[in-house]
């Protein structure tokens, strides 16, 4: 056994990636996460319009903070502020009895400001009358309804990421990137052939959970469904692109599911998927602005449950697309590194592939 | 390739010209050169580390020199079989033939056809549907030579096609390699086997990132200077470091005396190609013992 221990020490040893993750990552992740771990909303966005509207914002206590005051608009106003994520609540003055609106898929936002709302009703504070109360988007406020579009992305984060950097450094494990290297290929086709089929998977897999989170989740789609695609299309372009980033930094497939998992998990819980992103302290919020998973949540909640339209989403939109770019653009130099390693190691010098033989 | 172009093929070598190669402060190649004519064999001979891969893979353009020309057909007309076979083993047979044939824009058509005529000739056809990593070594290497001569290239480089196999394979990959060379194909193998290298129209030997002796094994061994002795026991003194363990008796090479016969009552022997890269690289070491002071 004592000879087992040892070998299995100097083999750790000799891994310097693995030792440094058992050692630094728990630590690191217990920081990071630890801050991240927060259901509390300390604010909500309120958005108040008609004609009580500047009466009403300056009452409104904390944790409501009033964002925009609008007192010559109307309801649909309110629920387009709601829709486009401007406000997680809305008050509409005018009548005799306020209406309030409420962004359901903001769920941790949604109750809090209910339970608030509820506050203010017992101390009769600062409405005078009982407001009518609405709950759009998800007015059971079932945690699944807005679990699943999230889940959707961390499907596509899962074949994205972790499968195409097992595919690509299987390749060079097994040696056969040296073949392809020799073969008479444009390193963008190797690259492309790599990655298409993964997307494609990824693809079916967005539909089948889809389908389920439809079917059996009773989760709404109210939104285009091409804005959704064009989302998740550049979601997919990030995660692939990241997939042979990993892939072409890894020795072997150990090393590479070891990184894929490191992107997974800050993504899973720092994205706003789990906890609201106002809730994720300051410190280590900027994190969740640097993973694609936050801005393709944005996009999938806002397009399948307040069919939220395009002009609305521009922001994650561009993220994204400017993460992708910046992502791919990275794997694609790496990769060609892999199919002309001598090149790319030790500059111009290149063989002579001139047509014209030289004489034995 | 052209029918012009094989017709022509007799004349006309690639290869390599004063090719440096390093890894780091590891010198992998040193000012070595190699040509490779048409229809012909040529061997690469050394020892582990001796560079053989390393100029193979400057031949098939996975590796840039340092310094130096290498000149090869473009890589539509180059065949390679790296180390590691280049196979896939979770494809079948004809599935990596199939992926190498649309990888080199071979009509399905002409691919299918040679695909069956190899796999025949190398005794593969009944293993056409097997995954490549069910094969045996000898039945893969074949299959990664077939994979590497499908498109029929001008020049097809392989390193160590036979390591590993058995003699009945070995039979079977050579019988492959010495049709493609055949058929005007300039073929250089890497091999560890000096009884192969004898049967190459050419051989270069290589130590350490050097060239230690290149021609055809007969001026390889012609050229071996000093004499060659076969004894039952393990000389003593100066001759130890000369001596080497051969076929159950020892070889002692005799620098001072010359190869004046085909061997006497004193055990001279007449050197093979192995013994005369034995003897190069052992005249190297007294050389460059005698270079830093030392006496050999």
């Amino acid at each position: 056994m004592w000879a087992m221990i040892v070998k299995e020490f100097r083999q750790v040893r000799r891994d310097r990636r693995t030792l440094a993750m058992m050692i630094v990552m728990p630590v690191l992740l217990l920081v990071v996460l630890g801050y991240a771990a927060s259901f509390d909303v300390k604010t909500i966005s309120v958005a108040v319009s008609g004609p009580q509207a500047q009466l009403l914002a300056h009452r409104l206590p904390s944790p409501f903070e009033v964002k925009t005051i609008a007192p010559g608009q109307s309801a649909s106003w309110a629920r387009n502020e709601l829709r486009d994520g401007k406000a997680e609540m809305a008050v509409v003055t005018g009548s005799s009895r306020p209406q309030v609106l409420i962004d359901g898929s903001q769920l941790f936002s949604a109750k809090a400001a209910l339970a608030a709302l509820a506050g203010l009703a017992q101390r009769g504070t600062p409405l005078p009358v009982t407001p009518k109360v609405t709950v759009l988007y998800n007015p059971g406020l079932k945690t699944s309804v807005i679990m699943i579009p999230g889940l959707c992305g961390v499907v596509l984060v899962f074949v994205g990421t972790i499968i195409t950097s097992l595919g690509v450094v299987r390749e060079r494990q097994s040696g056969t990137l040296e073949q392809l290297a020799v073969m008479p290929l444009k390193p963008r086709d190797v690259f492309l052939g790599k990655i298409v089929p993964y997307f494609l998977v990824a693809a079916v897999d967005l539909a089948i959970v889809l389908t389920v989170g439809i079917a059996v989740f009773g989760v709404p789609f109210r939104g285009n469904l091409a804005v959704f695609g064009l989302g998740a299309l550049l979601f997919l372009f990030v995660t692939l692109g990241i997939g042979v980033l990993i892939s072409s930094v890894s020795q072997n497939q150990g090393q590479a599911i070891q990184l894929a998992v490191m992107t997974l998990l800050p993504q899973v819980l720092l994205s706003g998927l789990i906890f609201p992103l106002a809730s994720i302290a300051a410190g280590v919020r900027w994190i969740a602005y640097f993973l694609p998973l936050t801005y393709f949540n944005e996009i999938s909640r806002g397009v399948m449950l307040r069919a939220e339209p395009i002009s609305a989403l521009w922001q994650p939109f561009i993220f994204l697309a400017l993460l992708g770019a910046i992502v791919v653009t990275g794997a694609t130099l790496r990769f060609r590194g892999y199919l002309a390693p001598a090149a790319h190691e030790r500059g111009p010098h290149r063989p002579s592939v001139e047509p014209s033989p030289a004489q034995a | 390739m052209t029918e012009t172009a094989r017709a022509d093929a007799g004349q006309v070598a690639w290869g390599a010209t004063a090719v440096c190669v390093r890894y780091g402060r590891t010198v992998a190649l040193a000012d070595v050169s190699l040509s490779v004519p048409a229809g012909q064999v040529t061997a690469v001979v050394g020892g582990d580390g001796a560079g053989k891969s390393t100029l193979l893979r400057c031949l098939a353009g996975a590796l840039a020199p340092d310094s130096g020309e290498i000149t090869r057909p473009p890589k539509e007309r180059t065949g390679y079989l790296p180390a590691s076979s280049g196979i896939y083993p979770d494809l079948t047979v004809s599935e990596n033939l199939d992926f190498r044939a649309q990888g080199y824009g071979m009509s399905r058509r002409v691919a299918m056809d040679r695909a069956a005529e190899y796999l025949d000739r190398a005794g593969l056809t009944q293993a056409t549907d097997r995954l490549a990593g069910q094969l045996s070594g000898g039945m893969r290497q074949k299959l990664a030579v077939i994979a590497a001569m499908l498109h029929q290239p001008e020049l097809i480089v392989l390193d160590e096609p036979t390591t590993g196999v058995d003699p009945v394979s070995r039979s079977g990959l050579w019988w492959l390699i010495a049709s493609a060379a055949a058929e005007g194909c300039a073929v250089v193998l890497a091999t560890t086997y000096l009884d192969e290298a004898e049967r190459c129209a050419s051989v270069l030997a290589l130590d350490a990132g050097r060239a230690l002796a290149a021609g055809t094994a007969e001026e390889i061994v012609a050229a071996m200077p000093g004499s060659l002795h076969a004894v039952a026991r393990r000389p003593d003194g100066d001759a130890a470091a000369k001596a080497w363990r051969r076929a159950g008796r020892w070889r002692v090479w005799d620098p001072d005396r010359t190869a004046d016969g085909d061997g006497d009552g004193d055990g001279r022997i007449q050197p093979d190609l192995a013994d005369a890269v034995t003897v190069a690289a052992l005249a190297r070491e007294i050389l460059a013992g005698q270079v830093h002071g030392g006496t050999s």
